[in-house]
């Protein structure tokens, strides 16, 4: 935990000697870092580096074996998912997670879930338990969210039809619904091109800096990662190898030879000490 | 419920209140207040017009009790992506409790309605517990035990159900006055038919309506959005059989009598038949695919008797074979249906609307 700037308050959150294994496959070992309030984290590493993993021990789709993970001064290892996104975790999927067969605008609407205080009688009376009042206020703090990300037009859309760039933007949007204080993104830019990354961008640096959420996120490309991250981790075979800022670990010469790639001249002797 | 519909030009909502309504248009919503109103008539019409609609009022009755008990079952299977194949023994629990309750304890049958529903509700949740855990076709074995041991427990609980013998219902009534004709009876199934369509459709458009549909379409990540999945999959259940029990207890108090007989694994899937056709996730579509399901006997009736005594009747034996062929058609609809309208009745109503609203113009 060397890396951990030296601010008087708490981070945000801390993984702590985080180690997975599914039977004899290591996905995480020992992995540990800590995120401060307000930062932009990015995770890199190759495929099968155990970023993904990462997320989910964050999130709670995984339980690690092994370590604890702290999020507001609060021991979370043993939350179950739903609970961590009462108490401020928001996360977006690598792989579309969309509810396909709803509308754009009720998808986003189920990020309020737990802002929603109306259940399933008031909820049925509608008109009479205040129900009504309640829906309606969230919709309009949706509609922020709506006008903030761009998708006013495809509100009333279906999301399973939309395309690949739109999706992934209602995904961010109804993570950002649930008013997280950290916010999970999985390769939000997998498969954009030039235009909708440099979109995606600047919604992520906007979220980061205007709306005051913490990001946490998986990215390859390198470009972005650069450009817009605070602090980088790199993950490779479950371990992490390097933790920084950016520039510092662009230079790293293990990160260098596991992810990044290095040209011929560099490669002989990198290649003579791991022989 | 279907995103962005047919509006007419220069229909444009002003505020979010407009935005979210039921009915899209202000047109959907009056013909559907007609529909209630003319309904309402029918029965005037039956006793005082001359007219005798006692045979249609009595259908009418049938399509809403089964169509309220058909809607819990979608909100189950359309909406939650559940499957039950026992819903039948809720609707018979349902049956049996309001009576139950009735004579028992003396509770008038105006309340005694819904806390049979209530009581539904508690059976069906405590049926649904396996359904945090099970999916598929597991739930639906899981489910096939909960029909099994109500359809054993109505006939061996003589203190509940009466046992083999049935169980008297009084007829509903308010201040002394006594709704124990189709006449008048049909103004009570009317009722809780708007009521709880009603309430349905309001649920699907508030917070705990969305986390079913979400639950659904993808559970893991409804569960990352603060959805307790258990919590829901077992209230799923819970509502379902709600809808069920309402629908049976006015069953019961219609007939007069409930036997044991009637709650079988074949009226449950009687019940996924009408939710088919009508169509799996929408709130219409169980009116629609029940109201099918009533009427095809009916038309089957009314064609061989048409085609009686011609040839094909002589070769065919149709009149003498009646039963079988209703039984055949509806398995044949429940086949067409799921081969060229998966979704169902309401979605081909959709089609029509919206093919009239563009006519003569292709787009």
């Amino acid at each position: 935990m060397g890396e951990r700037t030296a601010t008087p308050q708490e981070p945000l959150l801390t993984v702590e000697d985080v180690s997975l294994a599914f039977g004899g496959v290591r996905a995480l070992t020992d992995v540990g870092f800590a995120v401060e309030r307000g930062e932009l984290f990015a995770i890199i590493g190759p495929n099968g580096a155990g970023k993904t993993s990462m997320l989910n021990c964050i999130s709670g789709r995984y339980r690690p074996q092994k370590g604890r993970i702290r999020f507001q001064g609060r021991d979370i290892t043993h939350l179950s998912p739903n609970d961590r996104a009462n108490i401020g975790i928001g996360r977006t999927f690598q792989n579309l997670a969309l509810f396909g067969h709803m509308s754009v605008l009720d998808n986003i609407m189920v990020g309020r879930h737990h802002l929603l205080r109306n259940n399933v009688v008031t909820g049925a009376l509608y008109w009479l338990g205040g129900a009504r009042r309640e829906e309606l206020a969230h919709r309009r703090e949706v509609e922020e969210i709506i006008d903030f990300l761009e998708i006013q037009h495809v509100r009333k859309a279906t999301a399973g039809t939309l395309s690949y760039g739109l999706r992934k933007r209602v995904e961010l949007a109804r993570a950002v619904a649930l008013k997280p204080d950290l916010i999970l993104l999985d390769e939000p830019m997998a498969g954009m091109n030039l235009e909708e990354k440099e979109d995606m961008a600047r919604f992520i640096v906007d979220l980061n800096e205007e709306w005051g959420m913490t990001v946490v996120m998986i990215e390859h490309d390198m470009g972005v990662v650069m450009d817009i991250s605070h602090r980088v981790m790199v993950l490779d075979f479950g371990r992490r190898i390097a933790l920084g800022l950016p520039a510092e670990v662009m230079a790293h010469p293990q990160v260098r030879r596991a992810y990044l790639g290095v040209t011929d001249d560099e490669a002989a002797p990198a290649a003579e000490t791991a022989q | 419920m279907a995103g962005a519909g047919f509006r007419p030009c220069g229909d444009f909502k002003q505020d979010y209140a407009s935005d979210t309504r039921i009915f899209d248009t202000a047109a959907s919503r009056w013909w559907c207040v007609a529909g209630v109103v003319l309904l309402c008539l029918l029965p005037i019409v039956s006793e005082y017009g001359g007219i005798d609609l006692k045979y249609e009022l009595s259908l009418l009755i049938q399509v809403g009790y089964l169509g309220i008990a058909a809607l819990g079952l979608n909100i189950l299977v359309g909406f939650t992506g559940q499957i039950s194949i026992g819903h039948a023994a809720f609707f018979g629990f349902g049956a049996f409790a309001s009576p139950f309750l009735n004579n028992n304890f003396g509770i008038p049958v105006f309340f005694s309605i819904p806390l049979a529903g209530l009581m539904a509700t508690a059976a069906g949740m405590l049926f649904g517990i396996p359904a945090a855990r099970l999916k598929g076709l597991y739930l639906a074995i899981a489910t096939l035990a909960a029909q099994f041991i109500l359809q054993d427990f109505f006939g061996r609980a003589d203190w509940f159900s009466g046992g083999t013998h049935g169980a008297p219902a009084s007829p509903f009534s308010i201040f002394g006055f006594a709704f124990d004709t189709d006449a008048t009876f049909f103004y009570v199934v009317l009722a809780y038919v708007v009521l709880l369509y009603l309430g349905a459709a309001n649920l699907m458009r508030t917070r705990d309506g969305r986390a079913l549909v979400a639950v659904r379409d993808h559970y893991l990540s409804a569960e990352m959005m603060g959805i307790n999945l258990t919590k829901y999959r077992t209230m799923s259940f819970g509502i379902s059989s709600f809808y069920a029990g309402i629908g049976g207890a006015l069953y019961g108090h219609y007939l007069g009598f409930v036997s044991v007989e009637g709650f079988t694994i074949l009226f449950s899937i009687q019940f996924l038949g009408m939710i088919i056709i009508g169509g799996l996730g929408s709130i219409m579509g169980s009116l629609m695919g029940t109201a099918f399901m009533v009427l095809l006997p009916e038309v089957m009736d009314g064609l061989t008797g048409a085609l009686a005594g011609t040839p094909l009747d002589r070769a065919l034996g149709l009149k003498d074979n009646l039963s079988y062929l209703r039984e055949i058609a509806v398995g044949v609809t429940i086949i067409l249906f799921l081969v060229f309208e998966p979704d169902g009745l309401a979605h081909r109503w959709r089609q029509i609307k919206a093919y009239w609203k563009l006519y003569p113009f292709s787009y």
